[in-house]
């Protein structure tokens, strides 16, 4: 829709607007008047219950799903533009009995070369840089059907930082990935961030986590109904009667 | 053609010195490639079931074209595939269905209709058995002209688009993430496959069409570790049994297509035995 209204004025220097976001589907409605801002290098989780609309969210904010509303992204002294994002999809979602290497998945998603006929050299060694980031460069021959849940999480988030993007999406990272992998991957996440200075947008079930790693937390419900610091949302009433009310009623 | 009907006179071979076992020779050259590849892309596209219809729907088209008097009933028949293709995308993007649930649907409307055609007055259904059971041995060099035509066209086709058809295959949202349009892309493929099978079907038949569009592929799976091996083993099986099914059929006296579909079934078996041991 119109974004001549807003010009980035939120005094930080590359953020992502979300303006009086809603979705709807036929008569019923997904989303209704979101509103969110994610600066870069922050790190912002969605979290609310199953059937919330956070994945639909995340679609809309992809552009694989229509809204009305606004979905803006500015960096310093410029004009809006289309953000590039890196979507790290939520798993488990490979066929195990696939043919397909790590190496092979970086191919098809870089590469105009076919796959088939083999990676050359030069696109082996962007693909071990690749997985440097998240320190998997032992990963590359491995298929991606038998990945555990920590290893295939690294590997889409290597394939989500190339080419770098200015937000990262994930949509439940931390699903079938055990403790330790979570803190591993939590870790990653925040050194990355750190490094080149990108946001993060991830939704989460796993809340023992936030206080330590987001930066900002917004509970979903249909629409926003508490955002802030970790601590405040997570102690907040709306947390506890979105949460308690489902968990009695299911 | 007649190139190719010296160099087999060179070979010391006696079933080669036929006219007609050069021609179905040279016919499997050019297929089990053709065939190994697509096969690959229909396993992980999870499209057995459907090529397995299409085959059906391309009969349809055929007795439709031979009852309106049509003079090649060949391209009516590619029109019906591509319509049936086109129709079952878009259906599938609007239902919620499974998408083997559809198949069934427009896999058995696709006979009835073929059938009902074919047998519209008092009518007789059994010259369309050459359709269903069809005979490599009887393909003529016009026939293996397009064929070669066929093949290159694909070989394009997969050059240009094979990164994103296997990235749509086995990740869908993903592939979408990454700015490829996954429902042209799976369109597109459909398509191929309805042409590429309707074209083939007249000069070598439903069975052997639908046992070399999935059984090279499957059977690749059991031991490929990566893209490249799984290539190069379905084109390898799907010629090793062309090759040997067409030998067998020549000593044995049977259908080429019988013996072609059960040795690809016999390489399933075996790499599905090695797998095991392997895990």
């Amino acid at each position: 829709m119109n974004l001549h209204h807003h010009d980035g004025s939120c005094g930080h220097s590359c953020c992502l607007r979300v303006e009086n976001l809603s979705v709807t589907l036929g008569a019923d409605t997904i989303l209704s008047h979101i509103n969110l801002h994610v600066h870069c290098g922050q790190m912002v989780a969605l979290i609310g219950p199953n059937g919330a609309g956070k994945s639909t969210f995340l679609k809309a904010v992809l552009g694989q799903r229509e809204y009305s509303g606004v979905i803006a992204f500015s960096e310093a002294g410029q004009r809006s533009k289309k953000p590039r994002i890196g979507y790290v999809p939520q798993s488990p979602a490979f066929d195990p009995s696939d043919p397909v290497s790590v190496s092979d998945l970086f191919a098809c998603c870089m590469s105009k070369r076919p796959a088939f006929l083999g990676l050359g050299s030069a696109m082996r060694r962007t693909v071990l840089d690749c997985l440097e980031r998240v320190h998997g460069q032992d990963l590359i021959d491995k298929r991606v059907g038998t990945l555990s849940g920590g290893e295939l999480q690294r590997v889409l988030l290597a394939l989500a930082l190339e080419p770098l993007p200015n937000i990262l999406i994930l949509d439940e990272p931390l699903s079938g990935v055990d403790v330790e992998g979570m803190e591993t991957l939590m870790d990653m996440l925040d050194e990355i961030r750190r490094e080149y200075d990108l946001s993060i947008l991830m939704t989460t079930h796993d809340f023992s986590l936030l206080p330590r790693y987001a930066d900002q937390v917004v509970l979903i419900d249909r629409t926003v109904r508490r955002q802030g610091k970790p601590a405040e949302v997570l102690d907040s009433p709306e947390f506890h009667q979105v949460f308690h009310m489902r968990g009695g009623s299911v | 053609m007649s190139l190719w009907y010296a160099l087999c006179d060179l070979l010391p071979v006696e079933m080669l010195h036929w006219d007609f076992m050069k021609n179905a020779f040279l016919a499997l050259l050019l297929m089990a490639p053709l065939f190994g590849l697509l096969s690959t892309m229909v396993v992980t596209g999870k499209m057995s079931f459907f090529s397995d219809a299409l085959g059906h729907s391309a009969f349809t088209g055929i007795a439709i074209g031979a009852i309106f008097g049509l003079a090649a009933p060949t391209w009516a028949a590619v029109g019906f595939s591509v319509a049936f293709a086109l129709l079952f995308c878009y259906v599938k993007s609007r239902s919620n269905q499974a998408a083997e649930t559809l198949i069934g649907v427009f896999s058995s409307s696709a006979v009835a209709l073929g059938i009902f055609v074919a047998t519209l007055g008092g009518g007789s259904f059994t010259k369309y058995n050459t359709y269903l059971i069809g005979d490599i041995l009887s393909v003529t060099p016009e026939e293996i002209g397009l064929l070669v035509l066929v093949l290159a066209g694909v070989l394009v086709f997969w050059i240009l688009c094979a990164n994103r058809l296997t990235l749509t295959a086995i990740h869908p949202q993903l592939a979408s993430s990454r700015g490829i349009p996954v429902g042209l892309s799976q369109t597109l493929f459909l398509v191929a496959i309805a042409v590429v099978v309707t074209l083939c079907i007249s000069s070598v038949g439903l069975l052997i069409l639908n046992s070399l569009l999935v059984l090279p592929g499957a059977a690749a799976r059991n031991v490929a570790r990566n893209l490249k091996q799984y290539h190069g083993f379905s084109v390898l099986f799907a010629l090793l049994a062309g090759i040997g099914g067409l030998v067998a059929s020549y000593y044995t006296e049977c259908s080429a297509g019988a013996a072609i579909s059960l040795l690809l079934a016999l390489v399933f078996a075996v790499t599905f035995c090695l797998r095991k041991r392997r895990l």
